[in-house]
């Protein structure tokens, strides 16, 4: 499976690098800094778009808000499954991005045996509605 | 004078082709969006060979896969279960197993292999998602829901939705009415 994940945060992008190794599907990873990175990359042609798209909120250049607002906008990448990856654990930051197209919302875990477990449920779980053909405007899921 | 470059679906081109000629030959199918392809009622050796006949002159050709075949009627079991209220009372276990001519715990442990669930976890997800479709449909309220899908009050209902997807169906359902609002990147209409 491919994932996408964008983070400013050097530390934060091992950390989640190593989580996503140890889980049981496999999977190969993109990493980019920003929302525009992300969507640059996107845009270039012939580009295999990945299966999730772990999307930091926070960033300099282009936020995640922002990113997620223009991959809904773009017919190409609207259909993208997109994970909002946050320390923010505001309510109404989550609603938020989920009314702005997110799929899932995950507060980023401090402790690494709790990443891997978050990380390993939310592949899983996209991987069940990938699938099984299951409606992805109903594809809300929190963790 | 024009040139142009062929896009095309092999799996949707596969789907017209075997629609049509399975038609023909009287046979009821269902296919899945990754080219799995499941025979409904019981396929005798005649009908298997009807089959690879008819479809030989397109290159197409049906592989078994004995261990996929079993997940997969072990998916279709589950959906006419969650269908059918004539035989939603039976246990989940014993259903399958009598469906599938397998022991449950065979069944169980080959799906958990393959699916990264078991079968239990499975169930529970594709009733909370019936139960989503129920809701957005409209009309009908969240105790006609859990009535219909067999649990046991709104509150059982609404823990396993909070438990499944980190949501409660109240506010499942704000989010995606809000999207439908005209300045949400969401708006189709």
């Amino acid at each position: 499976m491919k994932i996408v994940l964008v983070d400013d945060d050097e530390d934060d992008r091992m950390f989640f690098a190593d989580a996503l190794q140890e889980i049981e599907i496999s999977t190969e990873l993109a990493e980019f800094h920003n929302g525009q990175e992300l969507l640059d990359y996107l845009s270039e042609p012939d580009v295999e778009h990945p299966q999730l798209i772990f999307l930091d909120l926070n960033m300099p250049v282009m936020d995640g808000f922002q990113c997620l607002r223009q991959i809904r906008k773009n017919p190409e990448l609207k259909d993208l499954v997109v994970a909002i990856y946050s320390t923010s654990s505001s309510e109404r930051d989550i609603e938020e991005t989920f009314v702005n197209g997110a799929n899932i919302y995950i507060n980023k875990p401090n402790r690494f045996e709790e990443l891997k477990k978050t990380i390993g449920q939310v592949v899983k779980r996209n991987w069940q509605y990938r699938e099984n053909a299951m409606d992805k405007a109903n594809f809300l899921f929190r963790i | 004078m024009g040139y142009f470059r062929i896009q095309y679906n092999p799996i949707e081109i596969c789907r017209t082709v075997i629609t049509e000629r399975l038609t023909v030959l009287g046979i009821s199918f269902s296919m899945n969006a990754q080219g799995a392809l499941r025979v409904h009622g019981k396929l005798t050796d005649e009908n298997r060979l009807q089959i690879d006949e008819a479809l030989k002159p397109y290159g197409i050709s049906l592989i078994e896969k004995e261990s996929e075949n079993m997940v997969e009627g072990i998916k279709y079991a589950i959906e006419e279960l969650l269908d059918s209220p004539a035989v939603r009372t039976e246990k989940v276990s014993a259903y399958l197993s009598e469906k599938l001519g397998y022991s449950y715990s065979s069944l169980a442990n080959r799906f958990s292999e393959e699916t990264y669930t078991s079968i239990e976890n499975f169930v529970i997800l594709r009733r909370i998602e019936h139960a989503k479709n129920l809701m957005l449909l409209g009309g009908i309220s969240l105790t006609e829901i859990a009535h219909k899908l067999d649990y046991s009050s709104v509150a059982h209902l609404s823990r396993q939705f909070k438990k499944t997807t980190g949501l409660t169906p109240t506010t499942f359902l704000r989010i995606i009415e809000k999207r439908k609002t005209p300045d949400s990147p969401n708006h189709t209409e």
